[in-house]
C-alpha cells in the first residue's frame, strides 16, 4: 500500500481544497492558458463570420458555440487540475482504453465530413475527434509505463510504451492523419528521451522518423502533395499558405486594423488551421508574438517546474504534455509562416473547434496537477546529497 | 555513485531476529533507501534533459516569431490588394542644364491591370475600356477576361482623366497600380543628350525606369543608386543655348534643303559641351522604335554630332598647318607651290580653283589650297602627322558621358601611306564626328591645350596636357579670323563677336564603295568666337546641303553651313554672356544747327 502512493502530496487534513489549490497551481501558466482562450475568442469574432455566412447562420454562431465549449473545457480543466496525479493517472489510464477504443473503430463508424480523412464521430450537435482526447491519455499512459519500468523489479514499460506508440501511429496513419501521427511519436520520443534514453539512440529514431517520412512520400499522394507544395520555393498566391504569407504581410507590425482583414474571406480554415494568420492580419505582428510569449510561458514555466519533481511519473507525464502542447501549437504556427509543410494541426485554446477545445482543456487540466507545488523532501536532499540547492 | 546497498540487509535482520522485532520493517526501510537513491539519481539526469528540451522549445517558439517579424517586415509583393496611399520615393534622380533647370524629372501616373477572376462583368468591362482606348480591341479583351489568365497588364500608363473613367467602369477586376514615369518636360529639346528610359522589371506596386540611351543610359546606375535620388545630375547644357541652336539649326537645314544636320557648342577652355543638336530629331517622352531596314544612320534616333563619322574636309587643314608651325618647318610666310595638278602615283590632287603658282601658308588656309596643304603634310610625314592628331584626340573615341559616345571610333586608315597623309591633311581618308572636331578645334585655338569634351558639370576640370605651343595658337586664330575675315567663310562675319573659323565641304563616299557622289557634300564650318580672345568653340555640320537661289545649284560649306553657323553666333553670343566689341564712334565736334 504504502509503494501506491508513496511521494504524493501527503494528505494534510484540516486543509482547505481551494486556499491550497491557489497556494499550488501554477499561477502564470493558468493566466496564460485563459489569456489564450480569450484571444481565441476575440479572433473567433474576426475568423468565423465568413464561414456563418458560408453555411447560413447567424453571424457570431461559432463564437456562442466556442464560449459554450470554453465553459465546459474550462470546468474540466479546473476538475482535472483539482485531482491527484494518483487519481489523474487512474482515470488517464481508463481513458486511454475508452479513446484508444474509439480510434480503432474509426474506419467503421467515423465519418470524413468530406474532406478526405476518416477522423471524426458524428454526434450530431457536435463533432469528435477521438485522436484529440487520446493524446492527453496516451501520454500520461506512456508514462506510467515508462515510470514503472524504472522500479525495481518493474515491467518492461519502455518497449511495451514503444509497441502501444507503434500501433497507434498505424491506426493514426490509416485515417490518414500524419500530423497527429508525428506528434504521438513525438511525444513519446520526448518522454523516452527524459526517461534516461541513450543519445546514440535518439539519433537513430531521428534517422527512422526521417526514413518513415520519405516512405509517406513515396506511398501516399495526401502526403506528398503537401511536401511538394512545401519544398516549391514560390508561394503560389492562390493557395491557402500563399493567402497566410500575404495576410502576415498586409497586417505589418500592428495590423490592418480589427475587422478590417481579408484573408478570412479567402481561407476556408481560418477559423482552425489558419488563425494565426487573421491575428497577424488584422492586429499585427503584436498580437502574434503575444500568443508565442503565452505558449512559451506555459511550456517553458511547466519544465522549470517539473525540474524539482522527484516523482518519476510526474515528471515524465507532465514533460510529455507540456511538449505536446507547445508542439501543436509550434507545428501551426509554423505552417502559416513556412518553416513546416502544411500540416492541419489547431492552434490549442485559440482555434475553434468543439472537440478539440475540451481534450486541450483536459491536457492543460493534467499538466497543471502535475505542475503543482508539492513537497519534494529538500530537506532529505541536503540530507543525503549534501548538495545545496 | 552510491555504494551499492545490499538488497536484504542480512546482518541487520538476523540482528532483529535476535531481539524478536519484526525483521521486515527493515527490509521495507532498505528497499524505501534505495529507492529514494535511485529516484535522486534519476532526477538529475532529468534535470539536465529538462533544461535542454526547455532551450529547444524556447529556440522554437523564437524562430517562429523570427520568421513572422521577417515576413510582417516585408512588402506585399502579390499582386491581389495593395496598401492604400503606399507611396512611391521618387528614385530616380533628375537631370538638370547647368543652370539647375530639367531636363529630365519624374511624374507619377498609374498603370492598369486586370484580375479576370475577380470580374463581375467581363463583358461590359471590355466594351467600357475599348471605348475609353480606341486602340484596345473588345474582343481580345474578352477573351482575356473571359480566358484562364488570373492577371494582366492593360495599359502601362494612364492619365488622370482615363484613370477616372476606367474607375467609373466599377469593375473590382480592374486595377490601378502607381507607376513612376520618366517626363521630359521640354519635348524634344536635348533629346539626343537625354536619349530616354523604359520600364524594367513591373510590379504592381512599382516599376523600375531605365535609361535606353544618351546620358540617362551612360549614367543609369548613377540616377537609380537610391542614396543620391534627391541630387540632380547636372549637366554641361544650357537650355536657353540648346533652344536657340535648335531652332536655327533646324531653319537652316530646312533653307539649304540638308537631310540633316548637327552642331555642337564647346566651352574652348574646358570641353564643357554647352550645346548638342543633331536634326531630324526624336521626343524621348515617346521613343520611336529603331530602323529595321535601311540605314540606322538616317533614323532620327541617331546622334550626328556624336555618332556620325564624316569626313570632315577641309576643317582639317588647320591641324597640318598648325603642327608645321609649331615645328618650326614653316612660318605665315613661307610661301609654298600649289601648281596643280599634284600627282602622287596614280592620284592627282586638285585645288577648287586655281590659286597659281604659291601662297604663303597663311593663304593656303584662308584660300583653302588641298595643294598647299599636302605639301606641308609631306614635310611633317606620316608617324608626327599621326601622333599629332592622336594628340589632339582624333583617332580614338571622344570619352563624352553618353552611351553612344565609345562606339564612335573615328576610321584611320589601316596603312597610313604618304598619300594618307596627304589626303588626311585636308581632311579625306579620315572620318570623325563633329563632336571631335570641336574637341581638337578647342584644342587648337584654346592656347594650344588638350580638350576633353564633357557633357557633365563635376567639379573644377583640369587642363589638358600642352599640345601646341600658345604662340602657334594665336597663329592659328589669326588664320581662322583671316579665313572670315577675306577668305571661304566670308559669311560668317557676325558684327562685334570676331568669329575665326575654317569651312569644310567634303564629297560624301557611296556607301557601297566605290568612290564618291558628285553631288552629295558634307558641309560643314567649324567656327571659334571671339578670335582674340577663344570662349567658345561651334561646329556646324549639314548633311547634303544645295542652295538652289543662285543661277547653279551651291553645295560648299561658304554658301552653306557658314551662314547658318553665324546666324548660330548672332543668336547665341548674347545669350551666353558675350559681350559685342564695338568699334568706339569717332568722337565728332559738336554741330549746332540753327535754322
Amino acid at each position: 500500500m504504502t509503494e501506491m502512493v508513496y511521494g504524493a502530496a501527503p494528505r494534510q487534513d484540516g486543509d482547505p481544497i481551494l486556499p491550497r489549490w491557489w497556494r499550488t497551481i501554477d499561477k502564470w501558466s493558468i493566466s496564460a492558458i485563459l489569456l489564450l482562450f480569450a484571444i481565441g475568442l476575440l479572433l473567433g469574432l474576426a475568423a468565423s463570420p465568413p464561414l456563418a455566412e458560408r453555411n447560413g447562420l447567424a453571424p457570431f454562431h461559432y463564437v456562442e458555440r466556442q464560449v459554450v465549449f470554453g465553459v465546459i473545457a474550462f470546468t474540466v480543466m479546473f476538475a482535472t487540475t483539482m485531482m491527484s496525479p494518483q487519481m489523474v493517472r487512474r482515470l488517464a489510464v481508463i481513458g486511454f482504453f475508452l479513446a484508444f477504443a474509439a480510434l480503432a473503430m474509426l474506419p467503421a463508424l467515423g465519418t470524413d465530413f468530406g474532406k478526405g480523412a476518416v477522423r471524426w464521430y458524428s454526434l450530431g450537435f457536435a463533432s469528435l475527434q477521438p485522436s484529440e482526447f487520446l493524446k492527453p491519455v496516451f501520454v500520461i499512459t506512456v508514462a506510467w509505463l515508462m515510470a514503472a519500468s524504472q522500479e525495481i523489479g518493474g515491467p518492461p514499460g519502455k518497449s511495451m510504451s514503444l509497441a502501444l506508440t507503434l500501433v497507434i501511429v498505424a491506426f493514426l496513419a490509416m485515417q490518414p492523419d500524419f500530423g497527429q501521427a508525428a506528434l504521438v511519436l513525438f511525444g513519446w520520443g520526448v518522454m523516452y528521451f527524459l526517461a534516461g534514453a541513450p543519445y546514440i539512440l535518439i539519433m537513430g529514431i531521428a534517422g527512422v522518423v526521417v526514413l518513415g517520412g520519405m516512405i509517406a512520400y513515396e506511398n501516399s499522394e495526401h502526403f506528398a502533395r503537401r511536401i511538394d507544395g512545401f519544398l516549391t520555393p514560390e508561394v503560389e498566391p492562390t493557395t491557402q499558405l500563399g493567402y497566410a504569407t500575404n495576410a502576415i504581410r498586409e497586417g505589418g507590425f500592428f495590423g490592418v486594423g480589427v475587422g478590417e482583414g481579408q484573408v478570412k474571406w479567402s481561407l476556408p480554415d481560418a477559423h482552425t488551421d489558419f488563425i494565426i494568420a487573421v491575428a497577424a492580419e488584422e492586429y499585427g505582428l503584436i498580437l502574434v508574438l503575444v500568443i508565442i510569449a503565452l505558449y512559451a510561458i506555459v511550456v517553458v514555466r511547466s519544465f522549470m517546474r517539473l525540474l524539482a519533481e522527484r516523482d518519476t511519473f510526474i515528471r515524465l507525464a507532465g514533460t510529455g504534455l507540456a511538449a505536446m502542447l507547445g508542439v501543436q501549437a509550434l507545428i501551426n504556427m509554423g505552417v502559416a509562416v513556412r518553416l513546416l509543410p502544411a500540416k492541419g494541426m489547431t492552434l490549442p485554446f485559440v482555434s475553434y473547434g468543439g472537440s478539440s477545445l475540451i481534450a486541450t482543456g483536459l491536457a492543460a487540466g493534467m499538466l497543471l496537477a502535475f505542475t503543482r507545488t508539492r513537497p519534494q523532501g529538500r530537506i532529505g536532499d541536503i540530507l543525503s546529497t549534501g548538495r545545496r540547492r | 555513485m552510491s555504494p551499492r546497498v545490499p538488497l536484504r540487509p542480512l546482518a541487520r535482520i538476523l540482528e532483529a531476529r535476535a531481539k524478536g522485532e519484526n525483521p521486515d520493517l527493515i527490509e521495507r526501510e532498505n528497499k524505501h533507501r534505495r529507492h529514494e537513491d535511485m529516484r535522486d539519481r534519476a532526477r538529475l539526469r532529468a534535470e539536465s534533459r529538462l533544461v535542454v528540451l526547455a532551450g529547444l522549445f524556447a529556440l522554437a517558439f523564437g524562430a517562429v516569431g523570427v520568421k513572422m517579424g521577417t515576413i510582417a517586415s516585408s512588402d506585399p509583393s502579390e499582386p491581389r490588394a495593395h496598401a492604400a496611399g503606399a507611396a512611391i520615393a521618387a528614385a530616380r534622380a533628375d537631370i538638370t542644364d547647368r543652370n539647375g533647370r530639367i531636363l529630365a524629372t519624374n511624374l507619377v501616373t498609374h498603370s492598369l491591370y486586370a484580375q479576370p477572376p475577380q470580374m463581375v462583368d467581363p463583358a461590359r468591362a471590355a466594351a467600357e475600356l475599348a471605348r475609353i482606348f480606341p486602340d484596345l480591341d473588345e474582343e481580345r479583351l474578352l477573351g482575356w477576361f473571359t480566358g484562364t489568365r488570373k492577371f494582366l497588364w492593360i495599359k502601362k500608363r494612364i492619365s488622370p482623366e482615363q484613370k477616372q473613367a476606367v474607375f467609373d467602369i466599377g469593375e473590382p477586376g480592374l486595377l490601378f497600380g502607381p507607376r513612376e514615369m520618366r517626363l521630359y518636360p521640354n519635348g524634344t529639346l536635348a533629346a539626343h543628350v537625354l536619349g530616354g528610359a523604359r520600364f524594367g522589371q513591373e510590379g504592381v506596386n512599382a516599376a523600375e525606369v531605365i535609361g535606353v540611351a544618351g546620358i540617362e543610359k551612360a549614367f543609369d546606375d548613377r540616377l537609380r543608386d537610391p542614396a543620391r535620388a534627391g541630387e540632380p545630375l547636372q549637366l554641361t547644357i544650357d537650355l536657353t543655348v540648346q533652344a536657340a541652336v535648335e531652332r536655327v539649326l533646324a531653319g537652316g537645314m530646312t533653307m539649304m534643303n540638308a537631310k540633316g544636320a548637327a552642331a555642337v557648342l564647346m566651352d574652348a577652355r574646358t570641353g564643357e559641351v554647352v550645346s548638342l543638336v543633331s536634326l531630324p530629331d526624336f521626343d524621348p517622352n515617346d521613343r520611336p522604335s529603331p530602323l529595321v531596314e535601311g540605314n540606322p544612320s538616317d533614323s532620327p534616333l541617331f546622334n550626328r554630332a556624336v555618332q556620325g563619322l564624316y569626313e570632315l574636309g577641309s576643317t582639317f587643314k588647320i591641324f597640318a598647318v598648325a603642327q608645321a608651325l609649331d615645328l618650326g618647318l614653316v612660318s605665315p610666310e613661307t610661301m609654298i607651290d600649289t601648281r596643280g595638278p599634284l600627282r602622287w602615283g596614280k592620284y592627282s590632287i586638285n585645288d577648287f580653283h586655281d590659286y597659281g603658282a604659291r601662297l604663303s601658308v597663311t593663304d593656303v588656309i584662308v584660300e583653302s589650297s588641298n595643294i598647299g596643304t599636302a605639301r606641308i603634310a609631306m614635310q611633317l610625314g606620316a608617324v608626327r602627322q599621326r601622333a599629332f592628331l592622336e594628340a589632339l584626340g582624333l583617332t580614338t573615341p571622344t570619352g563624352l558621358e553618353l552611351v553612344e559616345a565609345p562606339g564612335a571610333k573615328p576610321l584611320v586608315p589601316a596603312n597610313w601611306s604618304e598619300l594618307s597623309t596627304m589626303t588626311i591633311s585636308y581632311g579625306h581618308g579620315l572620318s570623325a564626328s563633329p563632336l571631335h572636331l570641336a574637341a581638337a578645334y578647342a584644342t587648337i585655338v584654346n592656347g594650344g591645350t588638350r580638350v576633353m569634351p564633357t557633357l557633365v558639370r563635376d567639379g573644377p576640370i583640369q587642363r589638358g596636357p600642352r599640345v601646341i605651343s600658345p604662340e602657334t595658337s594665336a597663329i592659328a586664330r589669326d588664320m581662322l579670323r583671316q579665313v572670315v575675315t577675306r577668305g571661304t567663310a566670308s559669311f560668317g562675319e557676325v558684327p562685334g563677336y570676331e568669329v575665326g573659323g575654317k569651312t569644310g565641304t567634303a564629297d560624301k563616299p557611296k556607301e557601297r564603295g566605290g568612290g564618291y557622289y558628285e553631288d552629295k557634300v558634307i558641309a560643314t564650318f567649324a567656327s571659334v568666337f571671339p578670335a582674340d580672345d577663344p570662349r567658345y568653340v561651334l561646329v556646324l555640320t549639314l548633311d547634303e546641303p544645295v542652295m538652289t537661289s543662285g543661277r547653279e545649284p551651291r553645295r560648299t560649306a561658304g554658301w552653306t553651313a557658314v551662314p547658318v553657323a553665324a546666324e548660330v553666333i548672332r543668336r547665341v553670343a548674347p545669350l551666353l554672356g558675350l559681350k559685342p566689341q564695338i568699334e568706339p564712334l569717332t568722337p565728332t565736334g559738336v554741330t549746332l544747327t540753327s535754322n
